[in-house]
């Protein structure tokens, strides 16, 4: 198909909130999602800078301790399950998936739709339960989730909404990707970030009723008195904290897989060559959805299971990594003797690379059993999350977001203010967290207000790290807003990129393929059209 | 407003979507419900005394009548996606009532039944026991009427004439999800109610 210019506001020209609100347009919900996922980064990202507002000084200065135990417990849970699990499924793989496979929309329209009001509903509840704001921690744990005054059983209800929309979500890609692929689009064709999205979905659908019941258990603990996991009634407590895991573990992968997915789109583009081991990449993501569900019990080291369980979960945990360096590898080997451009996806994708191995690498310290004694509950744990989850993931997202935007919007951003931005986003994420290993190896715990003096100068840095930050973040999405409004427009393939995507105009129209493409070739035949050879 | 049709308008394409999206869905059904039976394994294993004696303290009589009916409602869902099968809506419409009016009779005895053991003092936070009881009964009460309201919808929708032999997705993926239901209150009744 020949490339075609973005004149045409595409998919984007009718106008009026209804024509937002009712559209059974995949493109237009990925778009919604995008905005509300990235909405609640920033309220996530005010908490954040309150935290470390409040860490200034080792006494408590501003905020009460309660008020410290909500804040943090906020910024974690809406990160988590308002931002980081949604954002890059449900944003930029609602609008990428049919575009990448050649199809005209997701398998289900209809309930497409209904997954983003659902999902509006879920955190409207999550809002309303602010009223008497919860403290536990976002991992909620019984007992003293089922105690304490907050609005527990309200918020478990939010989750358990967006719960339920992720579900309805990782259903409709995986029958999307079954059953609508384009005449020619074989497996191996497939483009590796439909790979990340597939095994995402697959952990989606299995994990997530798991978590729905353990949340609808709580909020019935609340209101009925129910006695699952309450031991003054024969309940117990670390069934909790088993359910629990065996959701939130694969969930990390949930928000991992699909950032290893753009990574694999953007290397090859911005190297100019055929990703090296294609099967590998993609074998990965399935192997990592699959032990992914073997390892929760590392989380629970301390509460109490058998020895021999310890060990178990110990040695299963380090197994995940195998996969994971796999990926790595493979990255590498492509950009290895590449014609290597650093436009701003790029540099977030190597930044991805980097920070990810740094968080890596960092796990197994937590993983190892011993170590993990000495250093659970620490700022070591808080800096090994930041740089896996927001290092990797959150610039993933990032890599995502600057690839994509001249497809999304038909208009080009400004490289130049793009490339300050991710400077000072590089240099304020590893002066914010990389104190923290620091803080963390000397003892400092984690979840408190207030700290011993001799932490102080560690402290200080890593908030004027998140100050530098926060700038680059400020920096990056005024660009976006000003590239929306006044950007030139975006020819249909200014990456010279080979997946489908970029054979359509910018922005696509809502039929996304005049004619059905037929595919004669993979994604990544960048001089060496031939298809994937390992 | 509208999307163009995903599956490039082929019905056979739209019918195989729909059955790998409801298989799909009743994985994750079963994972639910698999949560809740974990922790009925895990209680019982620690428990077994209570268990035998608190099991007692239930309507086997009413739990094996309700068991009959879903059986019956099952029986009647099959042949109403064999009517339409064969083209006949109007059958159809009769078989899946039927469903609805069973489905209603098993809310109904589930009622008694609840309204008995509250009356005996047994309530969801009594002990792990009936709290699994009611949260699994209750639970599996919630996808009745679920289902109900979808039987209903298939209703209305074959009146309005668009089901025919030809077409007949929302028919059988709406019958495969009864059957599930049944399903579970299959394994529901011996855990519940027969074991000691
Ligand atoms: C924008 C920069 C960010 C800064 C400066 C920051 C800072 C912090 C700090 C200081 C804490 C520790 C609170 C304590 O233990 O006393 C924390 C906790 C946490 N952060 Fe962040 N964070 C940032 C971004 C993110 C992102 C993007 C995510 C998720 C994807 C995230 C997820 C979490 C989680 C899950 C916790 C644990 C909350 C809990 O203990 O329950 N953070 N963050
Ligand atoms: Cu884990």
């Amino acid at each position: 198909m020949a490339e075609e210019s973005g004149s045409g506001r595409g998919y984007l020209a009718e106008r009026g909130w209804r024509s937002w609100a009712f559209t059974m347009d995949h493109k237009r919900i990925g778009v919604m999602y995008l905005y509300t996922t990235i909405a609640f980064f920033f309220i996530g990202g005010i908490f954040a800078l309150l935290l470390r507002l409040e860490l200034l000084s080792p006494q408590a200065k501003y905020f009460s301790d309660h008020t410290y135990n909500v804040f943090f417990t906020l910024h974690g849970a809406m990160m988590i399950f308002l931002f980081i699990i949604p954002a890059i499924p449900s944003g930029l793989g609602n609008f990428f998936i049919p575009l990448h496979i050649g199809a005209k929309d997701v398998a289900f329209p209809r309930i497409n739709l209904a997954s983003y009001w659902v999902f509006v509903a879920g955190f409207l509840v999550v809002i309303a339960s602010l009223v008497s704001p919860m403290d536990t921690g976002w991992t909620f744990y019984t007992p003293y989730s089922a105690k304490t005054g907050a609005a527990v059983a309200t918020l478990s209800f939010g989750i358990f909404l967006i719960g339920m929309s992720s579900i309805l979500t990782g259903l409709n890609f995986i029958v999307t990707i079954h059953k609508l692929r384009a005449p020619g689009m074989t497996w191996y064709r497939l483009p590796l970030f439909i790979w990340g999205m597939y095994s995402t979905s697959i952990i989606q659908v299995v994990a997530t009723p798991v978590v729905g019941v353990t949340f609808l258990l709580l909020a019935m603990e609340r209101l009925l008195g129910v006695a699952f996991f309450d031991p003054a009634k024969g309940g117990d407590p670390v069934l909790f904290q088993h359910f629990f895991w065996f959701y939130s573990h694969p969930v990390v992968y949930v928000m991992i897989l699909p950032a290893m997915g753009i990574i694999s789109e953007v290397i090859p583009v911005f190297s100019r060559k055929p990703i090296f081991g294609y099967k590998a990449i993609a074998y990965s993501s399935l192997a990592i959805a699959f032990i992914g569900f073997l390892v929760w019990g590392h989380h629970m080291f301390t509460s109490g299971m058998s020895p021999l369980a310890n060990a178990i979960f110990s040695f299963l945990t380090f197994f995940v990594a195998v996969p994971t360096a796999v990926k790595v590898f493979n990255w590498i080997a492509t950009l290895y003797k590449g014609s290597i451009t650093f436009e701003s996806p790029m540099l977030y994708a190597l930044t991805f690379i980097f920070l990810f191995a740094v968080g890596g690498l960092t796990g197994p310290f937590l993983g190892a059993l011993a170590t993990n004694v000495q250093l659970h509950d620490t700022y070591f744990v808080v800096a090994h999350f930041h740089y896996t989850m927001m290092g990797g993931t959150v610039m993933g997202f990032f890599a995502g977001l600057h690839y994509w935007f001249p497809k999304m919007t038909g208009k080009m951003l400004n490289e130049k203010i793009a490339r300050i931005a991710w400077a000072l986003v590089f240099i304020g994420f590893n002066v914010t967290f990389f104190t923290m290993f620091i803080v963390g190896v000397k003892g400092m715990p984690r979840r408190y207000a207030e700290y011993l003096p001799k932490f102080h100068v560690e402290n200080v840095i890593s908030t004027i790290g998140s100050a530098i930050l926060a700038v680059g973040i400020a920096v990056m999405f005024l660009n976006f807003l000003q590239g929306l409004r006044k950007g030139p427009p975006a020819p249909g393939n200014p990456w010279r990129a080979l997946s489908l995507e970029w054979q359509t105009p910018s922005p696509p129209d809502t039929e996304n393929f005049h004619e059905n493409p037929v595919v004669t070739d993979w994604p990544y035949g960048y001089g060496k059209p031939k298809g994937p050879t390992a | 407003m509208n999307a163009p049709p995903a599956d490039h308008g082929d019905p056979r394409v739209a019918f195989e979507s729909a059955k790998l999206g409801l298989w799909t869905f009743l994985a994750t059904e079963v994972l639910l419900f698999g949560a809740l039976f974990t922790a009925y394994a895990v209680f019982r294993l620690k428990y077994p005394a209570l268990f035998h004696s608190e099991h007692l303290k239930l309507n086997r009589v009413l739990g094996t009548l309700n068991t009959l009916v879903l059986i019956t409602s099952s029986l009647a869902v099959a042949l109403g996606v064999d009517a339409i099968r064969k083209g006949k809506a109007r059958l159809l419409e009769k078989y899946y009532g039927v469903t609805v009016l069973l489905g209603a009779v098993f809310l109904c005895v589930k009622y008694i039944e609840w309204t008995e053991e509250f009356h005996h003092g047994l309530y969801p936070g009594t002990n792990i026991f009936f709290s699994l009881y009611f949260m699994l009964t209750g639970l599996h009460g919630i996808h009745v009427i679920l289902g109900m309201g979808i039987l209903t919808y298939v209703v209305v929708l074959s009146r309005r004439g668009r089901f025919s032999a030809g077409y007949h997705t929302p028919v059988e993926v709406s019958g495969l999800y009864w059957h599930f239901i049944d399903l579970v209150w299959i394994y529901l009744l011996p855990l519940l109610y027969l074991i000691g």
